[in-house]
C-alpha cells in the first residue's frame, strides 16, 4: 500500500500491468477457447507435439531477444539454418566426417556466420539490418552453391533421438529449449552481461561512456544468434530426417514475430526472455489453431504478418501514451 | 552532401579519374569488362540474342530498383516489393483473362501498388514503426495471401493485346524503353526538383530537413507511393513479357532489388545515391547471372555471388564514408 502512496500514478500491483502477464492471460484464454472449439487440441499429445514443432524457432528467438533489446536485428537467421543444415549433411556425406564431428562442424559454421555478422557490425559499423540482409543473401547463396540442390538423407538411427525422441515423455528438443530458456532468462535478468544489453538498447552512447564493453557484448549476441541457428538446424534435420538447401526459409519472420509479440520493444531497451517464451507459444498456438480449423500453411503466415504489425503498433502506441 | 559533388570538388586535378571512380562509372566499367572477358571465353555470350534476353528479362528489376533507391535514400527499406510485384502481376493477368479491358488491367495494378506502398509509408512516417517491421509483415501478408488465394496456379490464355512488353517503339522494345525513360526522369527529378532533393534531405538528417522547411513525414509517404508506382510498372513488365504468369511471388526478388539499389551506390545510411547507379547495377547483376552460365559455373552459385557483391559494396560504402569524415576532421 505504501508503494501506491509513494507513486500515485501506479494503480495496480506492478505485475498485473506487465506485458507478460497480459500475454499469459490471453494465452491461457486462447488455449481453452481452442480446446472448447476442437476436441483434438487440448490433449497432452498435441501440446507436446506443438512443443516439438516450435523448438527450432524458439532456440533462435532467445538470442534474437538479446539482439532486439540492444536495438539491433538479425535477418540472416533463416539463411544460417539453411547453411548449417547443408554443412551438416555435406561434411558427413562428402567429407566423410563422423556424424558427431559433422554436428560440431555445423554448429561451428553457425557460430562463425554469426560472428562474421557481429564483427562487421561492430568494427565497420554497418547497421545490423543491412548487414544481415546482405548475409541473408550470402549465407543462403552458399547453402545453394555448396549443396547444388542435392539433399542428404539416410542418417543413422541414433541421430533421430534429438528431433524425434523423447525423455520422460517430453520431446528431447523441447527439454533442450526449456533449459536454454532458463539459462538465457537468468543471464539477461541477473548478470552484468544481461544488464549491459539493456543499457546498449536504451542509450548506446551512454553505455559506452559508462565503460561498458559495448562491442564485445554485441559480438557475443550475434555469435550466439548464429550458434542457436546452427543448433536449430541440427534439430530440424534430425526431426525431418533430410537436409535441403531451402531449410529455415522465412524463419526470421516467425522468430521476430515471437520476440516482438512477447513484448520486446523493436526500438530496443526493453523486453524479457519470459515474454519471448509466451510470444513463441502464442505463434505456435496460432499456427496449430489455424491448422486444426482447416486453414492451410500459406494462410498462417498472413496471420503471423498481421500479428507482427499489430503487436508493434499496440506496443508503440502504449509507449507513446506513457510518455 | 552527395558523393558526386564532394568527390569533384575535393581534387580537381583528378577530376576525370574521380568521375570514373564514382559508383556509376565503376559499374559501367564492370559491365563492359565482364562482357569483354566472358565474350573472350565464350563468344556466344555476346550474341545479340543473348544480350537482348538479359536486358529484356531483367528490365523489371531495374525499374523496381529505381523506387527502392528512393526508399533507401530516404532512410528506409522495403522488403515487401517482391511479393507486391507477384501480387500485382497476378491481379493484372487475372483481370485480363476475365475479360476486363486491357487498359484497366494495366492501370489497376499501378493504383494498387501506389495504395499499398503509400499505406506502408504512412504507418512508417506517422506511427513511427520501423520500415523493416512494417514491410516484413506486409511481405508475409502478400506472399501468404497470394498463394492461399490462387493455390499457385498458373495464369494462361492471356489475350494478345495484354502483352505490353511485346510492343516496341521505333524498334526499341517496351521494357527497355520504360527502363531508360523511368531512370532518366527519376534521376532528373531527384536531382533538380525541390521534392526530389527533399528525399536526400530527409534521409541525410530528418531533423535538419524539418528545420529547412521539408516535411519529412510527407516526404516518406510520397517516396513510398512513388516506389509503389514503380513496383506497379515493374509488375506490368514482368506480367506481360511471358505467355504465362506464375501466380506466386518470384523467390528472392526483394533481395535482388535491394542488391541493385545498394550496389548502385545508394548509401544504406540514407541521404546519398542515384537511380542511374541502381539501374546500372541491376543490369550488372543480370549480366553476371547470365555470364555464369556461359563460363560453366553452376547457377546455384548466383545467389552467393549476389550476396558477396552486396556485402562488399556495403562495407566499401561505410569505409569510404569514414575516410571522408576523417579527412573532413583533419581540415
Amino acid at each position: 500500500m505504501s508503494v501506491i502512496a509513494a507513486t500515485p500514478a501506479r494503480k495496480a500491483p506492478w505485475w498485473i500491468t506487465r506485458h507478460e502477464t497480459l500475454l499469459a492471460l490471453i494465452l491461457v484464454l486462447a488455449l481453452f477457447a481452442l480446446g472448447a472449439f476442437n476436441g483434438r487440441f487440448l490433449t497432452v499429445d498435441n501440446l507436446l507435439n506443438q512443443g516439438r514443432l516450435m523448438t527450432e524457432i524458439g532456440l533462435i528467438a532467445l538470442p534474437m531477444t538479446f539482439i532486439i533489446i540492444t536495438g539491433g536485428i538479425d535477418l540472416s537467421v533463416g539463411a544460417i539454418v539453411g547453411l548449417c543444415a547443408i554443412m551438416l549433411g555435406y561434411s558427413w556425406k562428402t567429407f566423410g566426417f563422423p556424424l558427431p564431428l559433422a554436428i560440431v562442424f555445423a554448429l561451428f559454421v553457425g557460430g562463425l556466420a554469426g560472428f562474421a555478422n557481429g564483427f562487421i557490425i561492430t568494427r565497420v559499423k554497418v547497421p545490423p539490418l543491412i548487414m544481415t540482409v546482405a548475409t541473408l543473401a550470402l549465407y543462403r547463396g552458399l547453402a545453394e552453391g555448396v549443396s547444388q540442390a542435392h539433399s542428404v538423407r539416410g542418417y543413422p538411427e541414433w541421430f533421430y533421438v534429438l528431433g524425434q525422441g523423447e525423455i520422460f515423455g517430453v520431446p528431447t528438443q523441447l527439454l533442450i529449449l526449456l533449459v536454454l530458456t532458463v539459462v538465457a532468462g537468468v543471464a539477461l535478468d541477473r548478470t552484468t552481461f544481461g544488464r549491459t544489453l539493456y543499457a546498449i538498447g536504451s542509450n548506446e552512447t551512454a553505455a559506452r561512456f559508462s565503460a561498458l564493453n559495448v562491442n564485445r557484448a554485441k559480438l557475443i549476441i550475434y555469435t550466439l544468434s548464429g550458434l542457436a541457428s546452427g543448433l536449430a538446424a541440427v534439430v530440424l534435420v534430425s526431426r525431418v530426417t533430410t537436409t535441403r538447401m531451402d531449410m529455415g526459409m522465412g524463419y526470421e519472420l516467425d522468430v521476430i514475430a515471437a520476440v516482438v509479440l512477447g513484448g520486446t520493444s523493436i526500438f530496443g531497451g526493453s523486453g524479457t526472455i519470459w515474454g519471448t517464451a509466451i510470444g513463441l507459444a502464442m505463434i505456435q498456438l496460432l499456427k496449430n489453431g489455424l491448422a486444426l480449423t482447416g486453414v492451410k500453411g500459406d494462410a498462417t503466415i498472413v496471420v503471423i504478418g498481421v500479428a507482427l504489425i499489430l503487436s508493434v503498433l499496440v506496443a508503440s502506441s502504449l509507449q507513446r501514451r506513457k510518455e | 552532401m552527395s558523393a558526386v559533388t564532394a568527390g569533384g570538388a575535393a581534387a580537381p586535378r583528378l577530376g576525370f579519374l574521380r568521375r570514373l571512380a564514382s559508383q556509376e562509372g565503376l559499374l559501367a566499367v564492370a559491365i563492359i569488362a565482364i562482357a569483354v572477358v566472358v565474350g573472350f571465353i565464350n563468344p556466344r555470350f555476346l550474341a545479340y540474342r543473348n544480350l537482348a534476353d538479359v536486358l529484356l528479362g531483367n528490365a523489371y528489376i531495374a525499374i523496381a530498383a529505381i523506387g527502392m533507391s528512393m526508399v533507401i535514400i530516404s532512410g528506409n527499406i522495403d522488403i515487401s516489393v517482391g511479393s507486391l510485384i507477384g501480387v500485382l502481376a497476378t491481379i493484372s493477368g487475372s483481370m485480363a483473362v476475365a475479360g476486363a479491358p486491357v487498359v484497366v488491367a494495366w492501370v489497376v495494378p499501378l493504383l494498387l501498388g501506389i495504395g499499398v506502398m503509400a499505406a506502408q509509408g504512412a504507418v512508417v512516417a506517422y506511427l513511427r514503426i520501423p520500415a523493416i517491421v512494417v514491410t516484413l509483415g506486409m511481405m508475409s501478408i502478400l506472399k501468404g495471401g497470394l498463394i492461399s488465394v490462387t493455390g499457385g496456379k498458373w495464369i494462361t490464355d492471356l489475350p494478345q493485346s495484354f502483352h505490353l512488353a511485346d510492343l516496341n517503339v521505333l524498334g526499341v522494345p517496351m521494357p527497355v524503353l520504360i527502363m531508360v525513360v523511368a531512370t532518366v526522369l527519376a534521376a532528373l527529378w531527384m536531382r533538380y526538383s525541390p521534392s526530389g532533393r527533399a528525399i536526400y534531405a530527409t534521409g541525410g538528417n530528418a531533423e535538419a530537413a524539418r528545420l529547412c522547411g521539408v516535411n519529412p513525414q510527407r516526404t516518406v509517404v510520397m517516396v513510398f507511393a512513388i516506389h509503389g508506382f514503380f513496383a506497379g510498372i515493374a509488375a506490368l513488365v514482368y506480367a506481360t513479357q511471358l505467355r504465362i504468369i506464375q501466380s506466386t511471388t518470384p523467390p528472392g526478388l526483394e533481395l535482388t532489388v535491394i542488391t541493385a539499389a545498394v550496389v548502385g551506390g545508394v548509401s544504406i545510411l540514407g541521404g546519398v545515391g542515384t537511380v542511374v547507379g541502381a539501374t546500372l547495377a541491376a543490369i550488372l547483376i543480370a549480366e553476371i547471372t547470365s555470364a555464369l552460365v556461359f563460363i560453366n559455373v553452376s547457377p546455384y552459385w548466383t545467389d552467393a555471388l549476389r550476396g558477396a557483391l552486396i556485402l562488399a559494396t556495403v562495407i566499401a560504402d561505410i569505409m569510404r564514408r569514414e575516410r571522408r569524415a576523417a579527412r573532413g576532421r583533419r581540415k
